[in-house]
């Protein structure tokens, strides 16, 4: 039966993560994002709401919540609305969470995943891009080559979040004559693994305020025991679809938050006697941006939807990813337009979020939900 | 909960409706096209007896009553619509039904009025409904339309000319039907003066003058009516006769397109669905596969084009799916309905232009059907509100500015 509605219990952790944003993140986004640093009492916040690790089964000391994209959804709009920096960093250890419920064997689970079912917030995170200019998720080159009964990775992955503190990292990585997403499997490595080096934080035009990392991988052993869902392996192509869909709601959210700056800016800034917003070329803008922030939307719970039914969403949640990065950019841009010059200076926070929206043509794997 | 998953009900009578537009549009598509003017009888008449029996296919539903039960019949219209829209728009504009006229006696007529028009739609021959707003000097600013309804004792006389009526000549003079038609009762009134008014098929003084050439959608009657010295009964206007200070009337009679809007747009999705079918089914012929998961940069412009039509057409679908849904669910769609037409009529001019273009000599050719369904798209970004006042009304929505505010 089609529906647009939410479930009572979703539409209940929406109001709860929006309140949230609103209230707590959305204050500290300026601070954040000139000083490069997310402050860690947000993160502890948002941690003792308990959304990022709530499907942690209660075999492993978790809250054992059914997982669904579009709760996942939900709230990585929500997040983002509030600041991406903040909303990324707080979900980071679902890099780790959700690729181990997806894919990982009993034992993996239960060695790790009670990691992130503390009172704190506990860092973890994965290692999907690559630097270089033609990345391609189809086409990684780290590899993972099988000796002496475990795995050797070598190669450069960059835009790690939190990729110095993470306890535990999942490193994709093609293994022995692997090719396209079928030959990606995941790496668990856990923090201070010898041959897994920090090279350097990261300094990007945009979500300044996560702590994102280049790393290298110089022939880096890890067991046999340590690859994602053992000799099965996980499905990356699935894992990736999660990812999409998630990217494509936080952009959702970020341009969401500029819209709404927008559309106030111009009912209250006056032009030729009256307020701008009552003028077509203005109006007009924000009309678009309105309707394209709702068709992306629900471009990508159509996404999420079909990956909680367990069908193979790579269609839906491509198109949705690719739709929302385009759109997230023209919103932004739309956004510091509406405000000219003042959309230039940084006292506004538009500038940030096109700065921030741009980044989601480049982003992948960044976030599961 | 949030779904995706059309019910049963709906999915069959798709499934059925499919093959109506597969057997019975497509094989006839072409001739009726070139042929411009002459009705395709065979098909009319068996949509007619189909409707008899089933749903007759309707323009938009309308609100559900806050007493009635879930409804799904708006977007059950949506899905109908898309689906002979897919088989050809221009047939399914021409199919006899209640029209925009009748959707107009629903949302603003009282409950004899539409026993009265409505009634007719079961037995008999084939009829059709109109709705004639659109005047040689006023299109989409219907407030300013110049025809007049003057009362004298127990009639109303309407004078004044109506252009782009769909179906006008069959509404007005080939069939038992009717044709609604919005004048002013009190120019000085502006919006508030605006009521519509049904006139009979052969009332004296409506006469059919002209029917127009178009670029698509040919095998559907557009009309000019004029209507000199037409006297109709009193009890033809809908709803109250009152003129109210400011625009209550006439928001009244607007609101007949909170559901019609999602009707177009669904029509609209479904000629685009038609073009991206096409273009798939050339593209697989060849051999040409779409590589879903490669980074988008590496995508050949053909793929990034592709898939551009594919989003944007979803997105539409979607954004229709909503509007239609919120008025089962009895909630205000004035906003959403704006959205999805606003989306589908420029999506899919978009889209049918672009595959066009993708298929070089294929698509400009006569000999296929893609050619056709650009030009029977365009329609789609232009009646029952241009792109242009569709965004007008999603911005008055979303800034909370009057007409006044912001014209």
């Amino acid at each position: 039966m089609v529906s647009f509605q939410p479930s009572e219990e979703q539409q209940l952790i929406r109001d709860t993560v929006a309140a949230f944003a609103g209230e707590q993140v959305r204050p500290l986004a300026h601070e954040a994002d000139e000083s490069g640093t997310v402050p860690s009492s947000i993160i502890e916040q948002g941690w003792e709401l308990g959304l990022v690790q709530s499907a942690i089964p209660e075999a492993y000391g978790g809250a054992g919540d059914t997982r669904s994209a579009i709760t996942g959804a939900l709230v990585a709009e929500e997040l983002a609305w509030g600041d991406l920096s903040i909303a990324l960093h707080l979900l980071a250890p679902r890099l780790v969470i959700y690729p181990l419920l997806d894919a990982g064997t009993a034992e993996q689970q239960a060695r790790v995943l009670n990691a992130y079912t503390g009172a704190h917030f506990a860092a973890g995170s994965a290692a999907v891009m690559e630097p270089r200019f033609d990345f391609d998720l189809a086409e990684l080159t780290a590899t993972a080559t099988r000796q002496n009964g475990g795995y050797v990775l070598n190669g450069a992955k960059c835009y790690v979040p939190l990729g110095s503190d993470a306890e535990h990292l999942v490193v994709y990585a093609r293994t022995d004559g692997g090719t396209g997403y079928e030959g990606v499997n995941g790496f668990l490595i856990e923090k201070g693994t010898p041959g897994l080096t920090v090279v350097e934080r990261e300094k990007n035009m945009g979500i300044k305020a996560l702590a994102t990392y280049e790393l290298s991988l110089e022939n880096c052993r890890v067991p046999a025991a340590n690859r994602l869902g053992g000799d099965a392996g996980c499905n990356f192509a699935k894992l990736m679809n999660y990812s999409r869909v998630g990217l494509a709601a936080m952009a959702v959210g970020v341009a969401r938050a500029a819209f709404e700056y927008a559309r106030d800016y111009a009912k209250d800034r006056k032009a030729f006697g009256v307020a701008i917003g009552q003028k077509q070329a203005i109006a007009f803008m924000l009309a678009e941006m309105a309707l394209e922030i709702d068709a992306t939307r629900l471009l990508a719970w159509e996404a999420a939807w079909k990956l909680d039914r367990g069908e193979d969403a790579t269609r839906e949640a491509y198109l949705a990813k690719n739709y929302a990065a385009n759109m997230v950019l023209k919103v932004t841009d739309n956004a510091v337009q509406v405000l000219g010059g003042h959309g230039y200076i940084r006292e506004h926070p538009v500038e940030m979020w096109l700065r921030n929206g741009r980044g989601f043509a480049t982003f992948e794997g960044l976030v599961m939900i | 909960m949030i779904d995706f998953e059309l019910s049963q009900e709906i999915v069959n009578s798709r499934n059925m409706i499919h093959m109506v537009a597969e057997q019975g549009m497509r094989p006839i598509s072409r001739e009726y096209d070139e042929r411009e003017h002459e009705k395709p009888w065979d098909f009319l008449n068996m949509m007619w007896s189909a409707s008899q029996t089933a749903n007759p296919v309707t323009f938009g539903e309308g609100r559900k009553k806050e007493k009635e039960g879930p409804s799904i019949r708006n977007l059950q219209s949506a899905v109908t619509i898309e689906e002979l829209s897919w088989g050809d728009a221009g047939l399914y504009l021409s199919i006899p039904n209640p029209g925009l006229g009748g959707a107009a006696v629903s949302a603003a007529g009282t409950t004899e009025q539409k026993q009265r028009f409505l009634a007719r739609f079961k037995g008999g021959e084939p009829k059709w409904g109109a709705m004639a707003i659109t005047e040689p000097g006023c299109g989409s600013d219907s407030a300013a339309i110049t025809t007049t309804a003057v009362r004298d004792g127990d009639q109303w006389v309407i004078n004044g000319t109506k252009i782009f009526v769909t179906s006008g000549l069959m509404a007005a003079e080939k069939s038992d039907g009717f044709v609604v038609v919005w004048a002013t009762v009190d120019k000085s009134a502006g919006r508030g003066g605006i009521k519509a008014f049904v006139v009979e098929r052969g009332t004296p003084g409506m006469t059919v003058t002209k029917v127009e050439h178009k670029m698509g959608i040919r095998a559907s009657d557009t009309a000019m009516i004029v209507f000199e010295d037409c006297r109709i009964p009193i009890d033809n206007l809908l709803g109250s006769a009152e003129v109210k200070k400011g625009t209550e009337g006439f928001k009244g009679v607007m609101a007949t397109f909170d559901a019609t809007r999602p009707a177009v747009a669904a029509s609209a999705i479904g000629i685009g669905r038609a073009a991206v079918d096409f273009v798939r089914e050339v593209l697989d012929k060849e051999g040409i596969k779409i590589r879903y998961g490669i980074a988008p940069k590496k995508l050949t412009t053909l793929e990034r084009d592709f898939m551009d039509m594919e989003a944007h057409l979803q997105a539409a679908r979607l954004l229709t799916w909503r509007a239609s849904w919120m008025m089962d669910q009895g909630m205000h769609n004035n906003l959403e309905a704006s959205m999805s037409k606003a989306k589908a009529g420029l999506a899919v001019t978009q889209v049918t232009q672009k595959a066009v273009e993708l298929l070089g000599p294929l698509g400009y050719s006569r000999k296929c059907l893609l050619e056709k369904w650009m030009r029977d798209a365009k329609i789609n970004d232009i009646f029952e509100g241009t792109q242009q006042i569709n965004l007008m009304i999603i911005a008055r929505r979303i800034l909370g500015y009057s007409s006044k505010e912001l014209n």
